[in-house]
């Protein structure tokens, strides 16, 4: 269990990390998102007791990290996969992470093995490719059996096979009753092996859910219908109270009814549909969507006085005030001129959250 | 952009189990021990001999001191030692080796700045005084024991090649020969972790080293520089160890020059500290 109270850093004037509030849970994958400089990795860093705080605390266990007497057995971290001497062999370098913690030397072996570079333990780590480089980082991570597990974008430059791979060793590692945290800028990743979610944006907080809810409330569910027929299949629709929208391309699409239904509805009249499809909008644009947000506000700073003011306007800030993010976001009218043009995709997919 | 969601998956995966039962929490069945400095001790051993910067240092350190004590002391006769120790053939290998210890000294602590290890390590160990505290301990035993022996070696080459009897003792500028250079290393390791960086502290301890040495010949000119010109002069590194080997025994045997690098050296590891505690890595 990690908990972080009001956690705050500051570089100069520009607030890295903005009073952050939320517990890791134990048994579980917490996926912590946010864009590209959003403070996840010196969120991380302060956890692991590498930067100080500018105010703020974080407990392991109720414990601060520098209190810890066996850190390697209470956290594995993995921060950076270059974060090694290139000059020491795989070996030595678990060997003495081992010895700092007077871990026996048999389990610089067993996690060589776990991740499956044996044949390449004697070998200096700067020949070593960046998913070798991952996957020795990793090594270190799970030297001391720990009961929490940290990693920062570990599937950063992996092959699929290795991405593969890292999805399955923290899903295991979280059935086992670790505590897992696992940081990405991909929503799509974190969809496929997080439990919990906390999103950040420029150092605030913006989502504290469960990655079901957040699919629920975040993903729209609708039947995409193509039909040479387009206006007696707009009749039909109306006529059974389904409410269609025109979508570009000469296709209809249908919130909140199933495709079995749609196809029957259709087959009664006789009408010949191309199509009929159920779709999912895209939790990476939901994602987009809702730390919009914070990247327009990194845009905007340049010609804002104080960045590190707190309250942007329009930032969901409280947890659980995140569900409204979305529709909010849709219903704003378009930044100002110098704002960029907001991600391709995230206005489409706002307007049809709008008309659904 | 759109990728296909598995919601269903998701939430028929095995997550209601665990979220059933957050208190359990895993239990690793390796034993846990407190860690302690003789943990830190171990690892920073196995750090120091298992990079090839250690085996380069100290190879030129050894090469050059018993090298050059070696030619020297073929090329000197037995009536030279008989005001002098018989590891005098050693101070001219040291005037140069000093400077990989120095080196030595500085990427001990530096390399791992630069290649970011030390966030590693740090996570290893959050207690960073001990770290340093056992990197001290480590690079002076070690550079002590090599430079020691390397004087030591040259002293009974040069004792068995002329084995006559020596007006002086020479176990004492063995000692102190080797605790002087090693100091010098224990000083460099102390700037470099305050540098974090590896050029810059090995510049800055060259400064150290050899500005003292050349500056005076211009202090001299000066009558109000005269003074601090005749101080550098007394107390410079080379200087130190002339007098430790006894080149000049008139003006003492190099005690109160030790002193002062222990002194600096104090100084430059209690800011090394101080500093260490402070800042983000």
């Amino acid at each position: 269990m990690i908990e972080l109270e009001g956690l705050t850093k500051r570089y100069g004037e520009k607030m890295a990390v903005n009073h952050l509030t939320f517990t890791v849970r134990p048994g579980i994958v917490t996926g912590f998102l946010g864009p590209n400089g959003a403070g996840k990795s010196t969120t991380m860093r302060m956890m692991l007791g590498l930067d100080r705080p500018t105010a703020g605390d974080v407990r392991i266990d109720g414990q601060h990290y520098d209190r810890l007497k066996d850190p390697l057995r209470y956290i594995g971290a993995l921060l950076d996969a270059k974060a090694m001497h290139g000059g020491r062999s795989a070996f030595n370098h678990l060997l003495c992470l081992a010895q700092s913690n007077g871990i026996p030397r048999g389990r610089v072996d067993e996690v060589l093995d776990t991740v499956g570079l044996t044949s390449v333990a004697r070998k200096k780590a700067k020949g070593f490719s960046l998913g070798m480089g991952q996957r020795l980082g990793i090594a270190g991570a799970l030297l001391g059996d720990p009961r929490i597990l940290m990693f920062d974008e570990p599937v950063n430059g992996l092959d699929p096979e290795g991405i593969h791979w890292i999805r399955n060793l923290m899903k295991s590692l979280a059935a086992q009753g670790r505590t897992v945290f696992v940081s990405s800028h991909l929503m799509s990743e974190m969809a496929l092996t997080a439990d919990h979610l906390v999103v950040i944006g420029q150092g605030r907080l913006l989502a504290d859910t469960s990655m079901a809810d957040f699919i629920r409330q975040n993903s729209r569910s609708y039947v995409r219908l193509r039909s040479p027929q387009r206006e007696r299949l707009l009749d039909v629709l109306h006529g059974a109270g389904v409410t269609a929208v025109e979508a570009g391309g000469g296709t209809l699409e249908v919130d909140g009814s199933k495709s079995e239904y749609l196809g029957e509805l259709a087959a009664e009249h006789g009408i010949v549909l191309h199509e009929l499809s159920p779709q999912q909008a895209s939790l990476e644009e939901a994602f987009m969507q809702l730390t919009a947000e914070s990247v327009e506000y990194h845009a905007h700073s340049g010609t804002v006085d104080d960045p590190g003011a707190d309250g942007a306007p329009g930032a969901p800030g409280a947890p659980g005030a995140w569900g409204t993010g979305p529709a909010e976001g849709a219903s704003r009218p378009p930044g100002p001129p110098q704002s960029p043009p907001p991600p391709p995709g995230s206005s489409s997919w706002g307007s049809d959250w709008k008309k659904g | 952009m759109s990728t296909p969601q598995p919601p269903t998956h998701q939430q028929a995966a095995p997550a209601p189990n665990w979220q059933a039962a957050p208190g359990t929490s895993y239990v690793s069945p390796i034993p846990i021990t407190r860690t302690h400095l003789g943990h830190a001790l171990a690892s920073e051993w196995t750090k120091i001999k298992s990079v090839r910067s250690t085996m380069w240092t100290l190879g030129v350190f050894l090469l050059l001191v018993v090298g050059v004590g070696l030619l020297v002391a073929v090329n000197t006769t037995t009536e030279d030692y008989t005001e002098v120790p018989y590891t005098i053939p050693a101070f001219f290998g040291l005037i140069l080796g000093q400077i990989c210890l120095i080196t030595l000294g500085v990427l001990v602590v530096s390399s791992e700045y630069g290649t970011g290890m030390i966030r590693t390590t740090f996570t290893a160990s959050p207690q960073r005084y001990r770290v340093l505290t056992a990197k001290l301990i480590i690079f002076f035993v070690v550079a002590f024991a090599v430079s020691a022996f390397a004087i030591g070696l040259v002293g009974l080459f040069t004792s068995s090649l002329h084995d006559g009897e020596s007006g002086t003792p020479w176990g004492r500028s063995v000692l102190m020969g080797a605790l002087y250079v090693s100091l010098l290393g224990v000083l460099a390791l102390a700037v470099g972790s305050m540098l974090r960086h590896s050029a810059g502290a090995i510049t800055t301890m060259l400064g150290v080293v050899l500005v003292p040495a050349i500056l005076p010949a211009f202090l001299m000119l000066s009558d109000s520089m005269r003074t601090i010109g005749e101080k550098m002069m007394e107390y410079n590194a080379p200087n130190a160890l002339a007098r430790i080997f006894e080149l000049d025994t008139d003006s003492g045997t190099g005690g109160s020059q030790l002193a002062l690098l222990a002194g600096v050296t104090a100084a430059a590891i209690a800011g090394a500290y101080a500093l260490l505690e402070k800042r983000d890595v």
